[in-house]
């Protein structure tokens, strides 16, 4: 047992350390106030031109295969990525969902013309993309789609409706998974386009979030014509490449999600105890929280310590890593939760001028609910590892062997 | 990273998971739980010592295999998964420890060959009574090379041969070395949660007694060689747990409620899952215990603290949850599940409970961050 790089990866490290430290600011308070204070155009004219130097230099696509402009390494090397440039204030969350979700899935399905036409681009930040694939009445139940696709001569029109998407306001391409089939069952009905996001039908609109912020939109479909050439896999197997894009998300690496048990130690070293002796760090029963935070923030750490092993050894990481997020949302809201009653009546201020760590206990606070929802909530990623891990047997379904129109919910 | 047990060490861990499904079903554990009169089973413990097990962390020059702490590790999971009613941890992870930690070359060399072919059962006496023992609560007094006073529970205290006692020495505290085969021993077995394991009232009355370690460093000394039992029992506690998540997965596929399978029930599942990212935290936790207890890093008593933490918890969710899925039928005597709900009480009070360990862990947190 050992936590080094291998030669190669100490040298990839290396590598990517120099590329950082050239191109980018080490993360802190300072650099996040700045960014905050950026407008959303700015911010994101700098993300793309990070993304091209980070093409250029060749940290873009790092596992793709070089006929794609990537540098056919092993997986092991992007979480080497990910994590330096996790300790850089590096502008790349605009692009995690093209390269890391919609591009593998159009990699593997599309012809070469397509592919010719869209990787490099994605690839060097020149275009960002986004997935098109909850809809209000598909979230969990995400083979529930009703957005329809129909066929018209060489084109398909699509009518419809997406939610929680990531980025629409400023993609230019999205993948959007549509009912091509209603009279079949419902996961055999479903078909993957690409969509222009700035063709005539679609509209976007930003979800004013319960958190305040708008990082997510609603997308609208009217009469929105997509060529036959831009259809992702055969009508009626959308629903497999769906699979096959979500699988490529458990690669992705998972980022900080706020405020952690480090952040909490140092607020508990301020405050007063709730018994009004000493510090709330003194405060026994804080200590028996702060240590059970540790127990799973360390878990998690050294959890993807084993992923990385196994990563390193060839191995690909099953549906096991699925627990990494019920782990990471509850513990957010745990801790926010603390932190904020912690500071009594004070801990309802949140501004970042006055409340400790720029009010980021708050924020935590407020987006936490909203983690422990997206990407499959809580559970629903219980349920995948009951099934996929453990081995437990399916729910039984109202929805096996009826075609989607006939379901109660299909029209 | 190469975060994980090598392959030679994954083969020495299924050679003991086939030995002990072999050797400790839960009949045997089964025969010392019924019969009040018998402390561990002598036959597996016959068979343990012949495979090398007592002595696997032994040095050679003592009689020892030899191999390393990260061995030792993956059979205490395995241990743990048998609920093996034998005094391994007492002999192992704290007077073995103890004794390699602390003990002079004669000492050394006197007793761990002893450990190493099974013929010595040692045990590690610390408590007095209710609550967590401090530096000024032990009352257990060596003068003038003799012992006196009582410590209670000590586990396996009824069946070993040898005991390390921690004890007031003067204005301090040290450990010290007892043969509790003499006439100043008086043992009293004790009735406990967990009867496939032997306890007992230890009383010393000038019994004769030698320093294990230097004077005044006993409680130090007892903290060093607790962070190195807590990492095993650790894992035997995560072998244990990952038995109950086993046994209740298999039962949620079998049992059959409303018509269907409880296992297809979200209730049911979402249980298993919880156990599942509890077991998953603990195993991960263990690992780095592993990884510090076998490189003597640094971080060990940081490492020990979370493993040991994070153990006890997840081996009292899956124990406790394990018996909720089986039902009526899980709180019948004939069904094994509360031999792991006893042996993870046992567990998880017998080197300090889980809030003393989260108090350490935060001590030890705050002193790392200091530093």
């Amino acid at each position: 047992m050992d936590f080094n790089d291998t030669p190669e990866e100490a040298q990839f490290r290396a590598e990517a350390r120099a590329f950082l430290e050239a191109n980018c600011k080490p993360k802190g308070a300072e650099v996040e106030r700045m960014v905050r204070a950026l407008k959303p155009a700015e911010y994101l004219k700098a993300a793309k031109a990070y993304q091209k130097k980070k093409a250029e230099a060749g940290f873009a696509g790092i596992t793709w295969a070089k006929e794609h402009g990537g540098r056919g390494l092993a997986p092991i090397f992007n979480v080497i990525f990910g994590q330096e440039e996790a300790k850089f204030d590096a502008p790349s969350a605009a692009f995690a969902i093209g390269l890391g979700m919609c591009l593998p899935t159009v990699i593997a399905f599309s012809s070469e013309e397509i592919k010719q036409r869209y990787v490099a681009k994605a690839l060097s930040g020149e275009e960002i993309w986004c997935q098109l694939f909850s809809e209000p009445g598909a979230g969990s139940d995400v083979a529930a789609s009703k957005t329809k696709a129909v066929r018209d001569g060489d084109d398909w029109i699509v009518n419809g409706q997406k939610v929680w998407t990531t980025g629409a306001h400023f993609s230019d391409y999205g993948i959007v998974l549509a009912r091509t089939n209603p009279d079949v069952e419902k996961h055999k009905g479903l078909t993957m386009f690409i969509v222009d996001m700035k063709a005539p039908g679609v509209e976007v609109r930003q979800i004013h979030q319960a958190s305040g912020g708008r990082d997510f939109n609603e997308v609208y479909f009217t009469d929105v014509r997509i060529k036959d050439s831009h259809r992702v896999g055969e009508p009626g197997q959308g629903w497999m490449v769906a699979l096959v894009t979500l699988m490529n998300e458990r690669l992705a690496v998972g980022g900080s999600t706020g405020p952690d048990y480090p952040d909490i130690l140092n607020l508990a070293r301020t405050l007063p105890g709730p018994s009004g002796k000493g510090t709330l760090l003194q405060d026994q029963a804080f200590r028996q929280m702060l240590a059970d935070w540790v127990v799973r923030a360390e878990g998690y750490k050294l959890g993807k310590f084993r992923t990385m092993t196994a990563l390193s050894k060839g191995q690909t990481p099953g549906p096991e890593s699925s627990i990494g997020k019920v782990i990471n949302a509850n513990q957010l809201q745990s801790i926010t939760n603390t932190a904020i009653e912690m500071q009594d009546h004070y801990g309802i201020i949140a501004d970042d001028t006055l409340s400790p760590m720029d009010g980021a206990f708050q924020q935590g606070y407020l987006w936490a609910p909203g983690l422990r929802i997206a990407g499959g909530t809580d559970e629903i990623l219980k349920n995948i590892i009951a099934e996929r891990v453990l081995g437990l047997p399916q729910e039984q379904r109202a929805d096996k062997g009826v075609a989607f129109k006939d379901l109660p919910t299909g029209r | 990273m190469n975060f994980d047990f090598s392959d030679d060490q994954k083969s020495l861990k299924d050679q003991a998971r086939k030995f002990l499904a072999d050797k400790a079903s839960s009949k045997v554990t089964r025969r010392v739980l019924d019969d009040a009169s018998v402390s561990f089973d002598e036959a597996l413990w016959r068979g343990v010592a012949e495979m090398g097990w007592l002595g696997a962390a032994i040095p050679e020059e003592h009689g020892g295999l030899g191999l390393g702490k990260l061995e030792l590790c993956v059979l205490a999971e395995e241990i743990g998964r048998a609920v093996a009613p034998i005094p391994f941890s007492s002999t192992v992870y704290f007077f073995a420890e103890a004794l390699m930690l602390a003990g002079s070359d004669a000492q050394k060399a006197a007793l761990l060959p002893k450990v190493a072919g099974g013929e010595l059962i040692g045990c590690f006496a610390v408590s007095e009574g209710p609550g967590a023992p401090t530096p000024s609560s032990i009352q257990a007094k060596f003068e003038n090379g003799a012992l006196s006073g009582a410590k209670i529970p000590v586990t396996d205290g009824d069946c070993a041969s040898h005991a390390v006692v921690l004890a007031k020495d003067g204005a301090g505290l040290s450990l010290v070395l007892v043969d509790l085969n003499q006439a100043g021993v008086t043992r009293t077995t004790l009735k406990t949660l967990d009867p496939t394991r032997g306890h007992a009232k230890l009383e010393f009355n000038n019994a004769k007694a030698e320093r294990l370690g230097a004077a005044g460093q006993g409680w130090e000394l007892a903290e060093a060689v607790l962070d190195r039992a807590a990492v095993l029992i650790a894992f035997e506690q995560l072998g244990g747990s990952q038995a109950c998540l086993d046994m209740a997965i298999e039962y949620a596929k079998e049992r059959v409620a409303f018509s269907r399978p409880i296992g297809s029930f979200q209730a049911i599942k979402h249980k298993l899952a919880d156990m599942y990212v509890a077991i998953e935290v603990a195993r991960s936790n263990a690992y780095y215990g592993a990884w510090a207890l076998s490189t003597d890093a640094a971080e060990l008593p940081f490492a020990a603290a979370t493993a040991r933490a994070a153990a006890s918890d997840a081996y009292h969710l899956a124990a406790k949850e394990n018996i909720q899925v089986h039902g009526g039928m899980g709180f019948t005597w004939d069904v094994d599940a509360h031999l792991f709900y006893r042996r993870a009480k046992l567990l998880s009070v017998q080197a300090g409970s889980p809030a003393v360990w989260k108090e350490k862990l935060v001590k030890r947190l705050e002193q790392r961050n200091a530093a």
